[in-house]
């Protein structure tokens, strides 16, 4: 009889050699995986390199100065950067409440059998081409709001100064305005947030709502306490989202606007421009330090628009509404 | 109409409780869709007793429930037919509202469901607040409300001092007394309870009935339970529901809980009583 | 107590004193602003007196409502109405944005040359028998074909990397493809012409516009073909395995097959974004008015260029070719939309007829001990 060896037990092994198609098909796929890493690491350093002798020459000026003379060295992004703040906040203004309102009415008060035709509306309104709107916008919507822009500055002009307009006897003066251009990407972004707080809002917890209508609250009421508190953090991810998408707007900023190198400090005002707008418009650009600055201005947007929606991401993450969402 | 209105308003933060109703449901039929549930279900509910509605699950009990404080309407393709009255005064007729009815007659759930985010306090308070009751005015009587209706749940001893905790944060036991609280502090007349503890442990069960015990003859109370011998504890009325297949469910026999367990007409009745099936 | 009416309870929110309430408080804000606003008021234009009716409008519906009930069902019933215009607003603005162009594009559309010709030969202010999008729907077609082709198979793939392989890099990935798809389009454009047209020194050209639309197709394509993929049910993959077969062949045979119509969707939906976006050829394809069936060398033009250099024209008719332009484009979307959505209605492994019958064909050869095996 063989003596029981004390030896501890062996594990066997599990893992099996891959065969080689299957090492071939991990291989192919990883590898585009990581072509797809690297091109997004790729852009930025495009971007980084080739505007590199701009940027270098520009110094921190670059974010300070609002003139683009780049033959003689005086070229910054302020003035860019001030009009693509200015238009994304109007966006927002406009996008915002439309949003809000559209989503809590496909959800809670169109009748039931609507709402897949109504969300697949607001599907196709987000895969309009902004060039659409574009048109749209200059053509139809300039003309019909000029009176608006010109009750806006007669009336509010005097207590909010911002609002006022140099020559507002002319009508060409309330034309191509900040205003109007962001009244146009708003609408131009406002399907993608609809998008988002909808599908946010109908997930609000049925117990909940049943909670609040038991005890004899009223429809608005029950919107108020139960829908919109936990839909918060999609209402907050969904228009930082929008903000983001309205910052790259180029198309329909640039047939609208009627471009002016300076700070957009009258939005009702004719004139602006945006960084999106500005590169479209020098697309033709022929000087090497002018392109150079063209890319970093390109740069510019970029690290905004990952900013904004870096914080879209997180503050979506961290609430109640993005917990639900996967 | 506006008399309902102004009855309603009159309703102040600290008046007694308004003695309990009576409920009657007359002619009871329920559909989802072409899908009938009910069939002629008709019920006396005797004000400040407790009744018991039994039955194997599905043939309708929470349907029925559910019924009482118009809720079922709210369940799309839903539909019913009959009366349910309040003191006499028709819940469907045209001319009144769901809120009014629904304050009146108030419902706890299966699943406790307290609005996580908001405080122990806020809680209770937020029937008054979504009912259109000012608590701004009136803080100190809001405060006292809320230790009041804590106390008649049960809950008062172990939240006192944490009032602001969120409502989430409390055991589930201590939320489904949570919600039986924040259903009180409305005034209702009726109070319906949906199997209140079967997601529950003994403890939290037994907890529970002695609450209601204690405000039944201020509220009359109607409750759904799959335990027969909670139905036995805590009710003093009783009827028993039975769909055979493919019909939808009716009420078999009623009448004073002790006569149903001991003594059942239909055999049926005594089928179920005595476990022969479930 | 038999005989309680078995009719049915009218439980319905939409009551005729809604109704009237509602209609009573439309007319009567609709009289009194155009008293107001035409006769007393120095005030003007079309906007302008809508919103100020709007505005009478609620204030008439909550005094309506306010006389028979309390406060509480005011306020309901005014943020009911609130919301209900906002969404009758934004489908509003659609209908109209779509409206508008094909009135504005139809005096060009209705041509058959607007098809078939180009305006290579023609000047801006030609007349609208003459001319038309030839070249740019041939130029859109090819580009969108390219990226297509660029952008599918390496989304699809790195879709699997994070669906199936779920290797060390798969959150590292994901978290750059969520990044990428918001890029503003302009700068894949400018990244594209960055890349190879200057440092690598290709010319303008379609292909470099294929490039462009393809960076922004491609996180697109990735995270919905990876969203599909984590809907095909885990109890596949584990069936296939318990069969033996390795991770490819459950991928290939099983996986995809399955995820097929929700892939496709995907894809026509990537699709259909990117067949309109005007920034990112701005800077790629150069511009030209001669039809070019060669992408890979010369500019290219295509309907969303030629809609954004045709309007800027002053001139009538090159304004409504623009339009016609831009009604083409919202056809394809709607083409592209529709598609999606009829593949997309079909259910999850949803098998065509001729796959089934070839299926049974090989069960019937399996089990059948008598029958040869086919090889392959």
């Amino acid at each position: 009889m063989t003596a029981v060896v004390d030896r501890p037990l062996e594990r066997t092994s599990t893992e099996s050699v891959p065969l080689a198609d299957e090492r071939a098909f991990r291989a192919v796929v990883r590898g585009c995986a990581i072509v797809t890493l690297l091109l997004m690491g790729l852009i930025a350093l495009f971007l980084l390199l080739r505007s590199w002798p701009a940027l270098h020459r520009a110094g921190f000026s670059f974010l300070t100065e609002k003139r683009w003379l780049p033959d003689v060295n005086h070229f910054g992004v302020a003035a860019l950067l001030s009009g693509t703040v200015v238009i994304g906040c109007i966006a927002l203004l406009v996008a915002v409440p439309l949003a809000l309102g559209a989503s809590l009415f496909i959800n809670e008060y169109a009748p039931r059998r609507l709402r897949r035709l109504l969300v697949s509306m607001i599907d196709l309104m987000a895969a309009v081409p902004s060039i659409v709107y574009g048109l749209w916008g200059f053509f139809f919507l300039q003309p019909r709001m000029i009176g608006l822009s010109r009750w806006l500055s007669a009336h509010l002009g005097g207590v909010l100064p911002f609002l006022h307009v140099h020559d507002a006897d002319t009508p060409s003066s309330f034309t191509s305005s900040a205003f109007i251009a962001g009244t146009v990407v708003g609408i131009v972004v406002v399907p993608t947030v609809t998008s988002v707080m909808r599908e946010v809002f109908s997930q609000a917890p049925v117990a909940e709502r049943e909670a609040a209508l038991a005890l004899g609250s009223t429809k608005w009421g029950m919107i108020r306490t139960v829908v919109i508190p936990f839909g918060r953090g999609g209402i907050i991810g969904g228009s930082m989202l929008g903000l983001g998408r309205a910052l790259g707007e180029t198309i329909a900023v640039y047939l609208i606007i009627s471009p002016i190198l300076d700070y957009t400090t009258h939005p009702l005002q004719s004139g602006s421009n945006t960084i999106a707008a500005f590169i479209a418009s020098r697309s033709t650009e022929s000087s090497s330090i002018g392109l150079a600055g063209l890319l970093g201005a390109g740069l510019v947007l970029f690290l905004l628009t990952l900013l904004v929606n870096s914080i879209a991401a997180v503050i979506v993450a961290r609430s109640r509404s993005g917990a639900v969402t996967e | 109409m506006s008399v309902q209105s102004a009855v309603a308003e009159t309703d102040l933060v600290e008046a007694p409780a308004s003695g309990a109703s009576s409920l009657r449901a007359q002619g009871i039929s329920a559909w989802f869709g072409a899908h009938q549930v009910l069939d002629q279900v008709t019920l006396d509910i005797t004000a400040g007793e407790v009744t018991a509605l039994i039955g194997p699950s599905g043939c309708g009990k929470s349907t029925f429930l559910r019924i009482l404080n118009r809720m079922h309407e709210l369940v799309p393709g839903a539909s019913l037919a009959g009366r349910v009255l309040l003191d006499d005064v028709d819940i469907y007729q045209p001319a009144s509202r769901p809120t009014d009815s629904r304050r009146r007659i108030g419902m706890v759930f299966q699943r406790p469901n307290p609005f996580p985010a908001m405080s122990v306090y806020d809680n209770v308070v937020s029937g008054l607040k979504l009912t259109g009751r000012n608590t701004r005015h009136s803080r100190g009587r809001a405060d006292d409300l809320v230790e009041e209706t804590l106390r008649r749940a049960g809950l008062w001893a172990e939240v006192a001092k944490r009032l602001h905790v969120p409502g989430g944060a409390l055991s589930g036991g201590q939320q489904q007394r949570l919600c039986i609280a924040r259903a009180l502090a409305v005034r209702p007349t009726v109070l319906l309870m949906d199997e209140p503890c079967s997601a529950l442990d003994p403890t939290s069960t037994r907890r529970i009935e002695e609450t209601i015990a204690e405000i039944a003859p201020d509220v009359t109370i109607v409750i759904v339970t799959h335990n027969m011998q909670q139905a036995q504890r805590v009710s003093q009325q009783c009827a028993f529901f039975l769909a055979a297949e493919d019909e939808p469910g009716r009420i078999v026999e009623h009448g004073p809980t002790s006569q149903l367990f001991d003594a059942p007409t239909d055999p049926r009745t005594s089928d179920y009583v005595h476990g022969r099936f479930g | 107590m038999t005989n309680v009416p078995s009719a049915r309870v009218r439980t319905s929110s939409v009551t005729p004193e809604l109704v009237s309430s509602l209609v009573a408080a439309a007319l009567g804000a609709l009289a009194l602003v155009w008293l107001l606003y035409e006769r007393i008021l120095p005030t003007s234009g079309m906007l302008g007196f809508w919103l100020c009716w709007y505005t009478a409008f609620l204030a008439l519906y909550a005094v309506v409502v306010g006389l028979t009930q309390d406060r509480l069902a005011v306020s309901d019933r005014i943020a009911a109405v609130v919301f209900s215009t906002a969404g009758l607003v934004l489908f509003s603005v659609l209908l109209l944005v779509v409206g508008f162009v094909v009135d504005k594009g139809w005096d060009a559309v209705h041509h058959w040359n607007f098809f078939s010709e180009t305006t290579a030969l023609i000047g801006p202010d030609a007349p609208l028998d003459r001319g038309g999008i030839y070249a740019a729907a041939v130029g859109t077609l090819e580009q969108v074909a390219l990226s297509t082709l660029i952008s599918v198979p390496l989304g699809i793939a790195t879709a699997l990397y994070l669906n199936e392989v779920r290797g060390h890099l798969a959150g590292v990935v994901r978290t750059i493809v969520e990044a990428m798809t918001a890029i503003p389009s302009i700068l894949a454009g400018l990244f594209v012409f960055a890349a190879v047209v200057l440092t690598l020194g290709f010319n303008r050209s379609g292909l470099a516009a294929s490039l462009a639309l393809a960076v922004e197709m491609l996180p697109i394509v990735a995270r919905t073909s990876e969203l599909v993929l984590r809907l095909v049910p885990n109890g596949l993959r584990e069936a296939s395995a318990a069969l033996g077969a390795s991770q490819w062949e459950t991928v290939r045979r099983v996986v995809l097959p399955t995820a097929r119509p929700s892939l496709v969707t995907a894809v026509l939906l990537g699709v259909a974004r990117v067949v309109g976006e005007t920034s990112p050829i701005l800077l790629t394809a150069g511009f030209t008015n001669e039809l070019n069936y060669d992408p890979l060398h010369g500019p290219q033009v295509s309907l969303p260029l030629f809609a954004f250099t045709e309007v800027r024209f002053p001139v009538d008719n090159a304004i409504t070719r623009a339009f016609g332009a831009a009604a083409a484009l919202l056809l394809l979307v709607l083409l592209l939309f529709t598609s999606a959505r009829v593949i997309a209605g079909r259910p999850l492994g949803h098998v065509r007829r001729r796959e089934r019958r070839r299926l049974a064909r090989a069960f019937a050869t399996a089990t059948d001990p008598t029958r040869q095996v086919p090889t392959a």
